[in-house]
């Protein structure tokens, strides 16, 4: 025997075996496709389940997304209104408005005079009437600060507040910020419930594929083991599961978004008849394009992720015998 | 082609398949492998495709220690070998193209070098014309030479029958050796496994002979000799 060819190698050269390797690719993700047509139902139904499983976090992330959004709406508007005392004058009221006005926190300041603030009181309250009875006006001069964006969260308002008061003219300063923090905190709370229903509902698609992967893989046991006995790579076996599994995540994933157009669609009509009655102007917004790209790359790794799982653990068992 | 020096396969459980067999298979011989089931033939034959390993003695093919194939490389290994099997081991849902293919498929062939060879495998197999159809409509003899053409698609330097003839009748069976023999001519080195005595009397090559796990020695020198 003069040559002896090396028989633990592939017999083709380098060049021809990488521009087939991408070939294969592009025929194995095709044929695994076409695989899960030839099944039509079982494929259908799997895709629907994972469809359901990935939109319950995706319509979470909306509802987050849009509650967000409102808040944050509400949170610039936050205002501090201060309670001049009765006893002060006019001159002494504009001081302080010049003063707060210099304020690096504030961004507006507006002044409702005693006698404008009962002007309004009348036209607003409906007891105009009662109000003329009265000798003297009730009301306090009211000044309006809006805080500049850097102090318009929670705490910051609350440190201007405590510095507003400091004031002399000041009898007393309101933030009605209370009902905002425990907004804020139910937020979170949503925010930390919707990651963690997240968690579980990728864990159980992980779960899905894998075992959908797992029953493909005894189908075709026979197969398996032939093509190992003439010679196939665990990963020229593998691949076509792992596409499989990929498909089944990119065709869940687009479900999901259909699934959530659907929801946003039904529950708009609604939303814009609430909002209507409060004379808001507010639409909820679906998922963005960035979004639909960014859900169905989740799901097609995880589609990956778990046909891996399922064929790292079930190929090596089968053994041509 | 094929050596084994004192090879020993102990299944767990304790099964004592194979015991200290040595033999050579040359470099393009041809050659029988016979004995009662349960002698050993099939346990030495998945020996040599690393389905099974030698619990002791050493196994060559083409003077590689096969102990030293890591299981990374038994595939590249295999696909030197055609393996032929008495059940013939094709894909019953997939054309005879498609099952002819397979070989070449896995080592990554173009679309139309895969259908040149598979072409010319079926010629040399006689099913020329065939390739659309499915393995279920074929006769036992047909099905039989599509796992023949399958295992010599790719030109291995060896091949291996597991009782290749075991389900046809002797005509057919006269055919398939005579099959073998013309890949034989043409350089390939040929190990089949049968108990078909009546089949190996009236051909010339070697015979290795294994009883309850031993390989007897003198039978096969006598046909060397009238070789």
């Amino acid at each position: 025997m003069s040559k002896k060819p090396n028989i633990t190698q592939s017999k083709l050269p380098l060049s021809g075996r990488i521009v087939m390797f991408f070939i294969r690719h592009v025929q194995q993700g095709m044929s695994s496709m076409g695989e899960l047509w030839r099944s039509p139902v079982s494929s259908i139904m799997t895709m629907a389940v994972l469809g359901v499983s990935l939109s319950l976090p995706a319509a979470l992330q909306v509802l987050v997304k849009n509650a967000e959004n409102i808040t944050q709406s509400w949170n610039n508007a936050a205002e501090i209104s201060l309670f001049i005392n009765t006893g002060r004058s006019e001159q002494s009221i504009q001081s302080l408005l010049s003063r707060v006005k210099a304020f690096r926190e504030v961004e507006t300041v507006s002044y409702i005079s005693r006698d404008q603030a009962l002007e309004e009181f009348q036209r607003l309250s409906g007891f105009g009437e009662a109000l003329s009875y009265l000798d003297d006006n009730p009301l306090p001069a009211v000044v309006t600060v809006t805080p500049s964006v850097k102090y318009s969260s929670p705490t910051g308002a609350r440190e201007l507040l405590v510095k507003l008061e400091r004031e002399p003219e000041v009898n007393f300063g309101r933030l009605d910020i209370e009902w905002l923090e425990r907004l804020q905190a139910l937020l979170k709370l949503l925010e930390k419930t919707v990651l963690a229903i997240a968690a579980l509902l990728v864990l159980a698609v992980v779960l899905v594929i894998g075992n959908t992967i797992r029953l493909a893989i005894m189908n075709r046991r026979t197969e398996i083991e032939v093509m190992k006995l003439v010679g196939a790579t665990e990963a020229f076996i593998q691949r076509p599961f792992l596409y499989t599994g990929i498909w089944y995540g990119v065709i869940g994933g687009i479900l999901a978004w259909l699934i959530i157009n659907i929801l946003v669609w039904y529950l708009d009509g609604a939303l814009a008849e609430l909002l209507g009655l409060y004379g808001s102007q507010l639409t909820i917004q679906s998922l963005t394009f960035a979004e639909l790209i960014k859900l169905v790359l989740l799901a097609s790794f995880l589609g990956w992720l778990g046909s891996y799982l399922s064929v790292r653990q079930h190929l090596r068992n089968i053994e041509p015998s | 082609m094929i050596q084994f020096e004192q090879v020993s396969k102990i299944y767990p459980g304790g099964q004592k398949a194979l015991m200290d067999v040595n033999f050579h298979l040359r470099q393009g011989e041809m050659a029988f492998l016979t004995g009662h089931s349960g002698a050993g033939k099939s346990t030495l034959l998945k020996l040599i495709t690393v389905i099974e390993r030698a619990t002791a003695g050493k196994v060559s093919i083409n003077g590689h220690n096969i102990a030293n194939v890591g299981p990374k490389h038994v595939p590249y290994l295999r696909r030197n070998i055609g393996m032929i099997f008495q059940n013939h081991h094709l894909l019953m849902d997939k054309s005879v193209f498609d099952n002819i293919a397979l070989p070449l498929v896995i080592e990554g062939f173009s679309h139309g070098e895969i259908r040149k060879r598979v072409a010319g495998a079926l010629d040399m197999v006689g099913l020329y014309g065939k390739e659309r159809h499915l393995p279920i409509m074929l006769s036992g003899g047909e099905q039989q030479r599509v796992g023949i053409a399958r295992a010599i698609v790719n030109k291995p330097p060896l091949l291996l029958a597991d009782e290749p003839t075991g389900n046809l009748d002797p005509k057919l069976s006269m055919d398939i050796l005579r099959l073998f023999e013309t890949f034989n001519d043409s350089g390939t080195s040929v190990l089949i496994a049968t108990h078909d005595l009546g089949l190996i009397a009236r051909m010339k090559y070697r015979t290795f002979t294994l009883r309850q796990g031993r390989m007897l020695g003198g039978e096969s020198t006598d046909r060397e000799v009238m070789r």
